[in-house]
């Protein structure tokens, strides 16, 4: 079931395509802002910070805070920067229990 | 290696503006932008924006698509999604393109990364649902999304465009926490005879008051004791006005109290800056033409110092004008003909900073927060630190980042810079110029090692098409 | 007179002479520099190194063991006293090798200088295999490392933070944002700055890094010291990649990778160069290839201070005596050493070590 979600989506619909978020599967809109669309499904905490632990999502939307930080392929990537592509396979940074210590 | 007359990183008004004009000029242009679409943020995805999301928006973001669509020019060549990590004498611009590495050779450079929103720590903002009020607006230009029982918090003009978006979109902000004072607005007063110049401007500001207004949105004025409220999520705000403490339950806060220049270009090549007490931030010194210190180099649009996107736009341009006659593509005669009705749009366009400056400060508890409040997001330093940091003999911010590695994250320093200068500067009582910035080193953008190392590869100095 | 000592120069090499006095009971003065100042404190690799030092004098290599050895308690006790944590891990470090000749050549030299140390000198050598058992994430390309036990690495930041927490908190005076002009000699010392302080003291240690190069002429020495440009480069905070330093790569303290470091003679210019950046990456990408997915956050270069032959100076002055220089570019790796072991060389007692073959006489020109 889709989380329940702050915002609200001036388009409903749009071509939609399935990716995986933390195990998790959504239909984003395809070529859609990928942290718009991950806010949009729902989800607010992207990550968790290395530091303390502290949940945090997208801030800034502009590809300047870095805090909207996702996995993909392995490699650390800001949400913000990347558009929805059939799928994508997207994890949180230090997922596994791996995250530094 | 690509080669270009005019290398413009940035494709907001000033780098779309300043690429045109160029290429006009007959100077093969090399327009780099990290963006998959022309506009930079103001002018975001302007080009494909749906019919039913413009008339939100207003017709001065559709302005835009006039100066996106002026790139489709034989001379211009626009490489979206293009990160620039590094930029060296030369000069010269190493950039990640769909995970590969390139690089690029200019004649000029001309730089043109806009505006940051001025970092606004208080108590809280680090919990997801606390976006800036620039990123609300950019959820709405490029995905058409709204942040519903959303509160907005600070000051400034852009504060009341959002507000009157969300307004105008059938979902307005629960209130408006305002924190400049009616003094504030007393000593703008002085200011506003220059700023009628300006008047389009102005009436453009009440129009927006008025709009919030009918939607009976309510406005605090002179908050303070701002502080945001949730376990793993932001579920309110409260701050004291009208002589009493308030906490309103929201989904969303979205915080604002002015842009500042986006100097990181700028600082990684250790160009000499100055510090403006009017917009309390640094920018990078230039001449009338938008030429830095060095002189291969140049400056346009609000990475310059703050003026917005049209005084961008004609900066842009006029900067082109100077580099084409470096150039020699166009006489000193034919420049200064050209530049002439540019500057007087530039004079009309800045009369009203004064006047807005002053009626809306940065948000004083901002920049001299709480011990407790996080400054530095990345590395999770609290302006504690940083005062503790001074008590250790830290006279300036590269001093603390070894101390306590505030700067050191992958935002490297954006959003906590100036709160760093601001700190240490009441802390030892030196002037902010003095205390200082962040040297900034590469990369200006993280790029993965296996993108690095394949440059190792590439003689630098040899000249290729890695195109 | 102000103070017993003062020390000229706050960074690491300075604080450390200027926490062992203080622990002696005396009292110190340390003048220090500005926030652009070149700093070699905030610049270097971190790493307590012992292999590879002193190939050519094996009293370098016994100065390094040494003070590798007294790292612990001097960490221990800073952390105690300021809660900073200097992080040291000393379980050992490679010297990695990408081909089996260059291997076999370092292992001839080791061989030399152990004989020269009385067999002191305890390191193994690590086929690619072994080397993988120990680092699984070790590249194809490498042929094999030395590792060598009396090595290892701490956080230079935190060293740093916390020397000059616990100068103040013993009761040492920091200056800061000085530069010193002049300093003369009679009835004790008077240190010149140039926004006119004035420092009176009985002795003066200059530690100034590359600062020596100009002052050190106006007390007396040769200091015949030069920069030489080290960029570095750190990635994203990563889980445990890298159990052990290298001179190539080490995971720190808060996760990130570091990798080091160029070698590069150009002057006073501490810029980052996109040449130097691939180059580093490329090695370290060849050494652990996981990490080509990593994301660089942030590079820098610093310069190290270099005396001709690459060995510490510790000089006092033949025409101010009581004016000592201390230099070296391994101020991390030397930082128990100074702290512990060089207060009895200033203060000329029974225990002083023997610092002779440091003396720049070495230097004299013949």
């Amino acid at each position: 079931m889709k989380p329940a979600s702050p915002f609200r989506e001036l388009q409903k619909g749009g071509g939609r395509v399935r990716v995986t978020f933390d195990g998790r599967t959504f239909d984003l809109r395809e070529g859609g802002n990928l942290a718009a669309e991950l806010l949009a499904a729902g989800i607010r905490s992207f990550r968790k910070t290395p530091v303390s632990g502290a949940e945090r999502g997208p801030f800034c939307m502009m590809g300047a805070c870095f805090d909207c930080l996702v996995v993909i392929d392995g490699v650390t990537r800001q949400a913000c920067m990347c558009e929805v592509s059939a799928g994508l396979v997207i994890d949180r940074p230090g997922a596994e229990g791996e995250g530094d210590a | 290696m690509l080669d270009a007359d005019l290398i413009v990183i940035g494709a907001g008004p000033a780098g779309m503006a300043a690429a045109r004009t160029a290429a006009d000029a007959g100077l093969s242009v090399l327009l780099l932008d990290e963006q998959q679409r022309a506009g930079g943020q103001i002018y975001r995805d302007v080009e494909r924006v749906p019919a039913e999301r413009k008339k939100i928006l207003g017709d001065d973001y559709l302005k835009g698509r006039a100066l996106a669509e002026a790139l489709d020019h034989p001379k211009i060549r626009h490489l979206t999604g293009a990160v620039v990590w590094q930029i060296e004498d030369g000069p010269r611009v190493a950039f990640t393109r769909d995970g590969a590495a390139g690089l690029a050779r200019g004649k000029r450079l001309l730089i043109a990364t806009g505006a940051l929103e001025r970092p606004m720590p208080v108590s809280g903002w680090t919990l997801p649902g606390v976006m800036t009020a620039g990123a609300a607006q950019i959820l709405l230009k490029q995905s058409g999304l709204l942040c519903e029982r959303a509160v907005l918090a600070g000051s400034g003009p852009l504060l009341y465009l959002v507000a009157a978006q969300m307004c105008r979109a059938g979902t307005p902000p629960l209130v408006l926490v305002e924190t400049q004072t009616p003094a504030d607005r007393r000593a703008a007063l002085r200011h506003l005879p220059k700023a009628l110049k300006a008047w389009r401007v102005l009436a453009k500001g009440l129009g927006l008051l008025a709009e919030i207004r009918r939607a009976g949105v309510k406005r605090y004025i002179g908050a303070t004791g701002i502080a945001i409220h949730g376990q793993d999520k932001a579920e309110a705000i409260s701050f004291e006005a009208d002589g009493r403490r308030h906490q309103i339950a929201c989904a969303s806060v979205l915080l604002h109290h002015g842009v500042v220049p986006n100097t990181q270009a700028t600082r990684s090549l250790s160009l000499p800056h100055v510090w403006s007490e009017a917009q309390r931030a640094f920018s990078p010194e230039r001449d009338r033409w938008g030429r830095t210190a060095n002189t291969d180099i140049f400056v346009a649009g609000d990475g310059g110092g703050i003026g917005g996107a049209v005084a961008a736009k004609l900066q842009g341009e006029v900067a082109a004008l100077e580099v084409a006659c470096d150039l020699e593509k166009i006489s000193h005669v034919n420049r200064d003909r050209a530049a002439a009705p540019l500057r007087k749009g530039l004079a009309i366009e800045l009369a009203a900073r004064p006047f807005i400056d002053r009626a809306y400060p940065p948000y004083a508890k901002a920049l001299a927060p709480a011990d407790s409040t996080i400054i530095c997001r990345c590395e999770e330093v609290t302006a504690g630190d940083i005062r503790r940091y001074a008590g250790l003999g830290c006279l300036g911010p590269n001093q603390t980042k070894a101390f306590g590695r505030p700067g050191m994250g992958p935002c490297q320093g954006r959003y906590c810079g100036l709160t760093v200068t601001e700190l240490l500067a009441a802390e030892t009582g030196r002037s902010q110029e003095d205390t200082g910035y962040y040297r900034i080193r590469p990369p200006l953008k993280p790029v993965t090692l296996g993108e690095l190392a394949v440059l190792a590869e590439t003689d630098l100095k040899e000249q290729e098409d890695i195109s | 007179m102000d103070t017993d000592y003062a020390i000229i120069g706050g960074g690491v090499v300075g604080l450390s002479v200027a926490w062992g006095l203080l622990k002696r009971g005396l009292t110190v003065t340390v003048i220090d520099g500005d926030d652009g100042s070149f700093r070699a404190s905030r610049g270097n690799f971190g790493l307590v190194w012992v292999q590879s030092k002193g190939m050519k004098q094996p009293a370098y290599a016994s100065w390094s063991q040494r003070s590798a050895a007294a790292w612990n308690t001097f960490a221990a006790e800073l952390k105690e006293a300021t809660g900073f944590d200097p992080e040291l891990e000393q379980k050992g470090g490679y010297d990695l090798h990408f081909s089996d000749e260059t291997l076999a050549e370092t292992v001839a030299k080791y061989e030399e200088l152990k004989e020269k140390l009385g067999g002191n000198y305890p390191y193994e050598v690590l086929g690619h295999n072994e080397l993988r058992r120990e680092e699984p994430e070790i590249g194809p390309k490498v042929a094999g490392a030395i590792l060598h036990h009396q090595d290892g690495h701490a956080n230079p930041l935190k060293l740093l933070k916390a020397l000059a927490g616990d100068v103040r908190r013993l009761g040492g005076l920091v200056l800061t944002g000085k530069t010193v002009e002049d300093v003369s000699q009679k009835d004790g010392f008077r240190i010149h700055c140039t926004d006119g302080t004035i420092v009176s003291a009985g002795k003066t240690v200059l530690s100034a890094g590359l600062g020596a190069a100009k002052l050190g002429p106006k007390l007396g020495f040769r200091a015949p010291i030069r920069p030489q440009r080290g960029q570095v480069l750190i990635t994203e905070k990563l889980p445990r990649i890298i159990h052990r330093p290298s001179l190539i790569a080490r995971q720190v303290d808060e996760g990130g990778i570091q990798i080091g470091a160029t070698n590069e003679e150009v002057g006073y210019d501490d810029r980052v160069t996109a040449q130097g950046m691939a180059g580093l990456a490329a090695e370290a990408v060849a050494a652990y290839p996981i990490l080509a997915r990593a994301q660089l956050v942030r590079s820098w270069g610093a310069l190290r201070v270099l005396s001709p032959d690459g060995l510490p100076i510790y000089q006092e002055s033949p025409d101010m005596p009581g004016a000592f220089l201390v230099t070296c570019h391994s101020g991390i790796t030397l930082a128990a050493a100074h702290a512990r072991f060089l207060p009895d060389w200033l203060e000329k007692t029974a225990g002083a070590p023997d610092l002779e073959v440091f003396s720049e006489t070495r230097f004299a020109l013949s």
